[in-house]
């Protein structure tokens, strides 16, 4: 088994309608039924992240995103799948269902 | 010495791919598989040349390789040992696709949709073809570095993604089938229209590989008609090769070939290929379509014989399955024969291909036609302006300064 990482990306957060939050409910349940759920979650918009360098010792934080980007991570699943090609589908699933485009990038295998 | 050359490079021709094939599914690992098929027949020029050629070449070769790849693998950390050697022993065979056969896997795996179709065009080429990197990197125009770097990026995201060797279910064939298809396609037509000027301009090596590997899938595929089909348009297309450059390198276009120079034998080929596809009366799909206008084209003895109608039908025939503009563009040329140059010029205006130079080309002639000299001139220079083939470039010149006074 591997894990793979489906971002989601968006310009905006916490912009899924309705319908859209429906469709990933029933796909959450799918993937939950199929052995593939590990974990997901919605994040919140990039200016609420706070970036810390402690690499001295001395943590320094700075207030706002690492990036500054139009786009970025709006939330994510980690889904386990056999091979590539389980993961795909349910990749095009996901971006089918909550309407954006999605990434997906294995794991680093341990 | 020179026959064992010669037996090599027959070898290499018949049995690279199924070296790394058998290879790639013993240890699951392509780049092993590669560079340790590449060193067996390192070791064959040696071995054959001192002891003669083994009764199978291609069992030797295939033993010589694995037999490397297990020291490497034992020479690799204790934990990839583990795994390798686990996966090794066990040599469970995948659950069967629809054909259980190792290069149709490999060439699945080379032409996975998840890769850039650059990419699956070196890796069929390096891990099918068995081309050489530098080989590859000359074809497409590319520094050696830069191709190595490509085709080592591919194979480390098919490992890393777990992107498996495996011939797709029956279900997901036609889906990734069209997509081995289009990258031999791509490889084919690469051979027949060079695209950079300062390469000849047709390039004999790409368009026999293309061929070749075509054939080589529809031994495994003998049923899926799209692969006759591109297999035939190949053909066909080959065929016409010999009478397509001038002696002074000029691009000579169908209507002024010398058709006694055209390849008979592929042509009967081709055309009996096109009729086993008419034949199963199924629905044709792109390539077979595209084979049959050939067939047509290679029917005529003489251009005037061309049967115009049954080319500009089975172009209409074309647009409902594909309606791009480039297939609409091509239908306008059958329809100018039809129905003259106005109509077909109509149908050709508002095509969105104002960077495709076949556009501007059509549009040339078209109007030269009807005797819109100063329009047609226009149009032959931006479509030399775009133009990549040399061959193609000589013959857009001519044409253009051929108008003369207009």
């Amino acid at each position: 088994m591997a894990q793979y990482l489906i971002s989601v990306l968006d310009d905006t957060t916490g912009s899924a309608t309705e319908a859209e939050m429906a469709a990933i409910g029933e796909f959450n349940e799918r993937l939950r039924a199929g052995g593939h759920w590990v974990f997901a979650g919605g994040l919140a918009a990039p200016e609420t992240a706070t970036v810390v360098d402690a690499r001295d010792g001395n943590p320094v934080f700075t207030d706002g995103p690492y990036l500054e980007t139009k786009e970025y991570v709006g939330g994510f699943w980690i889904i386990e799948a056999p091979d590539f090609d389980v993961a795909l589908p349910l990749a095009a699933l996901a971006s089918q269902r909550c309407n954006r485009r999605v990434e997906l990038r294995p794991f680093l295998s341990a | 010495m020179t026959d064992v050359r010669e037996v090599l490079t027959r070898v290499h021709r018949e049995e690279w791919a199924r070296v790394v094939a058998t290879l790639a599914r013993r240890i699951g690992d392509l780049d092993v598989a590669e560079e340790m098929t590449a060193e067996a027949f390192a070791a064959a020029v040696e071995r054959w040349t001192a002891d003669g050629v083994p009764p199978n070449p291609g069992a030797w070769l295939t033993t010589t390789a694995y037999r490397r790849a297990v020291d490497r693998i034992r020479r690799e950390s204790r934990r990839e040992e583990k795994h390798r050697e686990a996966l090794m022993l066990a040599d469970t065979p995948e659950p069967l696709g629809v054909i259980d056969d190792d290069r149709l896997r490999l060439i699945f795996t080379c032409c996975h949709p998840a890769l850039a179709v650059e990419a699956r065009v070196a890796l069929t080429l390096r891990l099918v073809g068995g081309l050489t990197v530098p080989e590859i990197a000359r074809a497409y125009l590319v520094q050696e570095a830069a191709m190595s770097r490509r085709i080592t990026r591919a194979k480390t995201k098919i490992k890393a993604a777990g992107i498996p060797y495996r011939v797709p279910s029956r279900d997901d064939l036609p889906a990734r089938i069209t997509g081995v298809l289009a990258v031999l396609y791509l490889i084919f037509n690469e051979g027949y229209l060079t695209s950079d000027p300062a390469k000849e301009a047709v390039r004999a090596d790409l368009t026999g590989e293309a061929i070749r590997l075509t054939r080589l899938v529809r031994t495994l595929l003998p049923d899926d008609h799209e692969v006759t089909g591109l297999l035939a348009l190949m053909l066909l297309t080959e065929a016409r090769r010999p009478a397509r450059v001038s002696a002074t390198g000029e691009l000579v276009v169908l209507a002024e070939q010398d058709r006694s120079a055209w390849d008979r034998d592929l042509i009967a080929e081709g055309h009996a290929l096109v009729r086993a596809c008419i034949a199963t009366g199924r629905p044709p799909g792109r390539y077979q379509i595209l084979a049959a206008i050939n067939a047509v084209h290679t029917d005529a003895r003489d251009a005037r014989d061309t049967d115009w109608s049954q080319v500009a039908a089975l172009y209409d025939h074309l647009v409902r399955v594909d309606p791009s503009p480039i297939v609409r563009l091509n239908r306008a040329v059958a329809v100018a024969e039809l129905d003259g140059p106005q109509v077909a010029l109509a149908e050709v205006e508002g095509l969105p291909l104002d960077g495709y130079h076949a556009y501007h080309a059509t549009r040339a002639e078209l109007l030269r036609r009807m005797g819109r000299g100063g329009e047609a001139r226009e149009a032959y220079d931006r479509a030399i302006e775009l133009a990549g083939n040399s061959a193609e470039t000589a013959y857009l010149r001519r044409r253009r300064d051929q108008l003369g006074g207009w």
